[in-house]
């Protein structure tokens, strides 16, 4: 009996990490999937987007918390450096989109990966430049309380985390489902040839597509901040591969399926170290997205397209 | 405009073997007065290693000593050489194209790697330049089956050359060496070098054997998730390594003999570029590009899709391991973090720059990749704002890459050139 409670315990807490984890695998995976769902491109920029939004988040946080700290409620300042870092960095996206993706419309899709690959490796090397090679700390925006509930340890920055993610994508789900714009996406995506001739340009949406992506991905930032202080210029190769990984598991231009696979991926990951010696995780955890893939290739929500792609 | 067409008019009559000879003649002045007289007269420190681009970048006062170095040593002595030896190199090469095309050839490349080896032999940097960069044309070359002729977005390269590196390094390691992870040498060392092509081809075949993973999927699929799978792979081979402690786990694995000199990565470079074009001019390269273009169409006119997407992927797939294996040969080190997502970019940045569907594209990406990546290096970290920036104007200028759906002509590029101007 003692011991089957132990393993209850021993699940609900990875299950509360791999929830915290996959939250950001989620949140980041859908500024993929949507961008791929009007532009049918992957933007392999988006996770160095997800990194220098996290660099501006750091710096918003730092300022504010600088000339703020003593009068205005924690809350308060969370709430203004979520908002204005989210308006930063949905400019680094309209920039990516309309620097990099917009010469490269009628292009192959491998040069615009190509140019998107690059477009990443220009902003790990311009922080570099920027801020040198020492490793910045990312402020705390709110007071780490511990809880303990039966047994289970979890902290309110965690609780915090796994709501904000859960809010973040509700209100994306309205603003695709019930706004003008969100519909305008919903057609890009339906056809991204005959829309245009209905008077929604491809030039608007698309900056719209990315700039939405890039504001989701500086969010998870600062999320990302709180719960992983320390920043490196290289965070989001590692998080974005993932994240890529997880929308395509998803099916490509599925934001229900990339938020998903996202969740899926951070509970592959939780669990596979804690079972497993940690040095096994990648191992385990790419092996079943292969499996996945292999068995299921258009992913869990993906719609049949022909394979005959703009290739 | 003009003084580009007037040059071209001056050494249209110029064959292959009258530039090499003014190569030569470049590199026979380097190697006997580059250093006592020309370097020291023009005040710089020691023999420029690639065109000076180094000492240019790190003192910018060095500038007009540098330019006047290239000038000297090769841009005059070159163009002067390779018109005025016209008189004897024109009947010459018109000797060697009544000889069959083979023995031509491999007169023309004995010579090539004459030129080469004397202006590598001045220091020991340009001979691991040198041999860095025909890697990497055997690397490029390898992924362009798959990536150009055959239409894949395959960004499971570096696994399979960690395949080869790993598989030749271990044969090699405990055959031929006496170390510590695997032992005394089972055979005699002297037999090493004789039997190291043998090590390789079986790191070819266990990197073949392995792209079995990534093209049987392909069946199913292609394009995005085709690029996911191959992706895992890469990760699946690399984490597998590092949780394989017998061949060292992360810490990665050294003591490779040094069994590959510059004449014998030169010879598999060769030897690479020829079986591989070759393969792409055959009915099976075609099948490769009639699928790629279009599946369907293809299957129907008796085109067998699945063989033909398994041949891509396992004949390239075997090129990429023969390059790892030599990669490992030539540093003496290899870990699993050289198979990872920095050496993708850095193949994919080669083939896409050099050209798709194209042999010498790939040659031009390998090399100039290559040459950019090490004459920008004083820049440091900037030099990782200049390449990637190049890349994204190739991209939107020539979205195919600068040299895309070319071939070589063997027999047009050897031949004599005095012919074309009777005729005209």
């Amino acid at each position: 009996m003692e011991s089957l409670i132990e393993l209850g315990q021993f699940i609900l807490q990875n299950l509360i990490n791999a929830l915290q984890r996959g939250s950001f695998y989620a949140v980041i995976s859908i500024g993929y999937s949507m961008v791929y769902g009007v532009l049918m491109l992957f933007n392999f920029a988006h996770g160095d987007i997800f990194m220098v939004a996290t660099y501006i988040g750091f710096g918003i946080a730092t300022l504010f918390l600088a000339l703020f700290a003593g009068f205005l409620p924690g809350p308060l300042i969370f709430l203004a450096t979520v908002v204005i870092t989210m308006f930063l960095a949905s400019w680094v996206g309209v920039f990516v989109e309309v620097a990099g993706y917009r010469p490269l419309r009628s292009a192959p899709r491998a040069s615009a990966a190509i140019t998107g690959l690059m477009i990443g490796i220009i902003f790990e090397t311009g922080i570099l430049i920027l801020l040198g090679a020492k490793r910045l700390s990312f402020p705390p925006l709110m007071e780490s309380i511990s809880y303990n509930v039966g047994g289970i340890y979890f902290t309110n920055v965690k609780v915090m985390i796994i709501v904000i993610s859960l809010l973040l994508m509700l209100a994306l789900h309205t603003f695709i489902q019930k706004t003008k714009w969100g519909m305008a996406m919903r057609a890009m995506s339906y056809d991204f040839l005959a829309v245009p001739l209905m008077g929604v340009s491809i030039n608007i949406i698309a900056p719209l597509t990315f700039a939405v992506g890039a504001g989701l991905a500086a969010v998870a930032g600062i999320l990302y901040g709180q719960a992983y202080p320390i920043l490196d210029p290289y965070m989001g190769v590692i998080i974005g591969w993932k994240a890529f990984v997880a929308a395509i598991l998803g099916g490509r231009g599925s934001i229900k399926g990339a938020a998903l696979a996202g969740y899926l991926i951070g509970f592959i990951e939780i669990f596979v170290a804690t079972i497993f010696p940690s040095t096994l995780r990648d191992l385990i955890a790419y092996s079943i997205i292969l499996l996945i893939l292999t068995f299921r290739p258009r992913g869990f929500f993906g719609m049949e397209h022909s394979t005959k792609l703009r290739l | 405009m003009e003084i580009a067409r007037k040059f071209k008019n001056t050494f249209s009559n110029v064959p292959m073997l009258g530039w090499l000879l003014g190569v030569l003649a470049a590199v026979l002045i380097e190697y006997y007065w580059g250093y006592d007289y020309i370097s020291y007269y023009l005040g710089l420190p020691k023999i420029p290693v690639l065109f000076g681009t180094l000492i240019m970048l790190k003192d910018p006062m060095m500038i007009p000593g540098v330019i006047g170095y290239d000038l000297i040593v090769y841009v005059i002595p070159i163009l002067l050489i390779a018109k005025a030896s016209n008189f004897f190199t024109n009947p010459v090469a018109a000797i060697l194209e009544k000889t069959p095309l083979w023995l031509s050839a491999i007169i023309h490349l004995i010579f090539f790697y004459g030129v080469l080896h004397l202006w590598a032999g001045i220091n020991d940097y340009r001979v691991l330049v040198v041999k860095l960069t025909m890697i990497s044309i055997i690397l490029t070359i390898s992924i362009n089956v798959i990536n150009g002729y055959q239409g894949e977005f395959s960004c499971s390269h570096p696994g399979f050359m960690a395949i080869g590196a790993y598989i030749s390094s271990i044969i090699t390691l405990y055959f031929f060496v006496n170390d510590k992870t695997f032992g005394a040498a089972v055979l005699s060392p002297d037999l090493g070098p004789w039997l190291f092509p043998f090590a390789l081809i079986a790191g070819g075949i266990g990197a073949s054997l392995g792209s079995l993973l990534v093209a049987v999927p392909s069946f199913r699929t292609r394009g995005d998730y085709l690029a996911i799978i191959s992706l895992a792979f890469m990760f699946i081979i690399k984490s597998a390594i590092e949780n394989l402690n017998v061949i060292g786990g992360a810490r990665g694995m050294g003591g490779q003999p040094d069994y590959a000199p510059l004449p014998i990565i030169f010879i598999w470079t060769m030897l690479c570029i020829w079986v591989v074009h070759n393969f792409v001019t055959s009915i099976m390269g075609k099948a490769l590009n009639a699928v790629r273009d279009d599946e369907a169409a293809s299957e129907s006119m008796t085109v067998k899709t699945r063989k033909t997407k398994m041949t891509a992927f396992m004949f390239g797939a075997f090129w990429a391991g023969i390059a790892g294996g030599l990669f490992a040969h030539v540093l003496a080190y290899i870990n699993p973090g050289m198979f990872s997502i920095n050496r993708l970019a850095e193949i994919l940045a080669m083939v896409y720059f050099g050209g798709l569907n194209s042999i010498i594209g790939s040659i031009v990406g390998a090399v100039s990749i290559n040459v950019l990546g090490e004459a920008l290096r004083p820049l440091e970290l900037f030099k990782w704002i200049i390449i990637p920036l190049i890349l994204i104007l190739v991209m939107i200028f020539r979205p195919y890459g600068l040299i895309s759906f070319k071939e070589i002509n063997a027999k047009k590029l050897l031949r004599a050139k005095h012919k074309r101007e009777q005729g005209a």
